[in-house]
């Protein structure tokens, strides 16, 4: 149904949801920088993603750097952690360093691994958990009918966005001061461009 | 990106540099010297004979660190790339934009135009100070062509004119740089650009902070996911990194020849520093070469506000922001290339 490089990445809907242009920088432009944000999520992640399954208790199984994907979505990517009940059922829990994301941004993601375990695995997932490793707690969240339309929304605006091939401009709002991208996407640079090169004019005989 | 981080020069012949954990450690004959948490490092520069671990070269391979190796003297010989990353549409609009002799005419104009800028700032302030009417006199004519060869850039109908209005004023800026120097004028006397080798004091000092700034250059290029050796301004070449040459022409007056006045006329740098080599060759020695390796970090790490991004941005950073600058340019976000032009 979709072309191998029509599939989407699981992690390009967080970033699209918490701002198409820092999607289009990471996915598009390949940029990526290193702040102490994401030093700390890596430091998260290199903990819970050494790939194996073991058991907790209660009969509780757990899978660690599980590869989803859905087919009919055309979505793919790496589940942190996902565990199964002892009935079977897959419970994903994805992993964020910090608590400054949007939780929507998060859901989302979450709504999507669950998508990808119902068509793998052929039964419903109507759970699933954030861990804030921050704060040690886990956000139980519910993915509702709600969720489950935002998130097909969010599919198809990503995909779009990623076939495109263009960045969007910047949102130059609140989220900037949580983006480690802020450097790379210069939303000054972007944003006031006319008034700044009219300033910076370098024909100009000062 | 990016804070500026510190650049680790090592010239100590012998110096042994490897990994622990975290932390590079520096030893010289198995005595450790120094260490520093990697993280710290933006960039680690080899002089000659400087061995470093198979896991340090690994470690700055991963983290995107820079690893350049220079022979003992300064010349570049060899830089660490790891696998091939950035965008590759980027780099498509990149060679696209070299075919279009429209997109590299207006591109290298605003270069020209930026580094004539940069020229006539360094020029006028030096007039301002110089003491000798002479002097005064000689420098305020160069700025004259400085403001001329700038409003002719505008115009510059083809590639080879806006390179005869840059070669022009650059021989005019030569020509009054012994003007700027206000101490042991006698030994530091300049008479024109001289490389490989440079054959008097100024020129090597020149030659050598420039190779420092072409390999940040070369480094800002990859680290954006640039072509460094597609140019728009410098011809194409085999070897020859015409696009970091092209940056660095607006950033040669602020960072490297302002720094080489400097330590001249604050006496930092003086006569002694240089040593003869049969032939003519001068080099400096090391001594030398670690005082402006001290003050060329402490200039990088001096703010100034970017005039289009607006925000306070080291100078050592200048080089990474005005690639990135350009990539958006290359990539359609905005509709011009803007040099750095450092006022005042």
């Amino acid at each position: 149904m979709f072309a191998a490089d029509e599939y989407v990445m699981l992690s390009a809907l967080q970033h699209f949801a918490f701002c198409p242009r820092q999607c289009a920088l990471i996915h598009i432009e390949q940029a990526w920088a290193e702040n102490i944000y994401t030093l700390r999520g890596l430091r998260v992640h290199e903990k819970v993603h050494q790939p194996g399954d073991e058991l907790i208790e209660e009969g509780i199984r757990i899978e660690r750097s599980l590869t989803l994907y859905s087919h009919q979505l055309g979505l793919k990517g790496i589940a942190d952690v996902v565990e199964f009940l002892p009935d079977g059922t897959p419970y994903p829990v994805e992993y964020k360093s910090g608590s400054k994301k949007s939780r929507l941004a998060d859901n989302i993601q979450l709504c999507a691994q669950a998508l990808c375990l119902e068509e793998m695995l052929d039964r419903p997932v109507l759970k699933g958990a954030i861990f804030h490793h921050q704060s040690r707690r886990r956000r139980k969240v519910l993915l509702d009918d709600r969720l489950r339309s935002l998130t097909l929304q969010t599919i198809e605006q990503t995909r779009s966005l990623l076939a495109l091939g263009k960045l969007p401009p910047p949102v130059k709002d609140k989220r900037c001061d949580d983006c480690s991208l802020i450097e790379t996407c210069m939303p000054h640079a972007v944003n006031y461009f006319t008034e700044s090169a009219h300033q910076n004019n370098p024909f100009l005989i000062k | 990106m990016k804070t500026i981080l510190n650049t680790l020069y090592v010239q100590t012949q012998g110096s042994y540099l490897r990994l622990d954990h975290e932390t590079l450690k520096l030893e010289v004959e198995k005595e450790l010297k120094f260490q520093i948490p990697l993280h710290h490092l933006g960039g680690i520069v080899a002089f000659g004979n400087v061995l470093l671990s198979p896991f340090l070269i690994h470690k700055c391979a991963e983290d995107g660190r820079n690893l350049i190796w220079l022979t003992e003297y300064g010349r570049y010989k060899a830089r660490l790339a790891g696998s091939t990353t950035g965008n590759v549409l980027l780099r498509r609009c990149q060679h696209q934009a070299v075919d279009s002799p429209e997109s590299t005419l207006a591109i290298a104009r605003y270069m020209v135009a930026g580094k004539l800028q940069n020229a006539r700032s360094i020029v006028m302030r030096a007039a301002r100070e110089a003491k000798d009417k002479t002097d005064k006199d000689i420098l305020s004519k160069t700025a004259q062509i400085h403001a001329e060869s700038i409003q002719n850039t505008e115009t510059a109908s083809d590639l080879d004119k806006l390179r005869g209005i840059e070669g022009y004023a650059a021989k005019a800026y030569f020509g009054s740089f012994t003007q700027m120097i206000r101490q042991n004028r006698i030994a530091f006397t300049f008479t024109e650009r001289t490389k490989n080798p440079p054959r008097d004091p100024i020129n090597a000092l020149l030659s050598f902070v420039y190779t420092l700034l072409t390999n940040e250059c070369i480094s800002a290029c990859e680290s954006i996911g640039l072509d460094p050796q597609m140019g728009f301004l410098h011809a194409l070449r085999p070897g020859k990194p015409s696009l970091a040459l092209d940056l660095m022409e607006e950033l040669r007056s602020p960072l490297a020849d302002r720094l080489v006045l400097t330590l001249i006329n604050r006496g930092q740098i003086k006569p002694e520093d240089f040593t003869e080599r049969p032939g003519g060759a001068i080099y400096l020695s090391e001594d030398g070469r670690k005082t402006i390796l001290a003050e060329y970090q402490k200039r990088k790490q001096e703010e100034i506000t970017h005039p289009i991004v607006g925000s306070k941005i080291p100078l050592g950073l200048i080089p990474h922001v005005q690639a990135r600058l350009l990539a958006r340019h290359l990539r359609g976000d905005v509709p011009s290339y803007q040099p750095f032009i450092l006022r005042g």
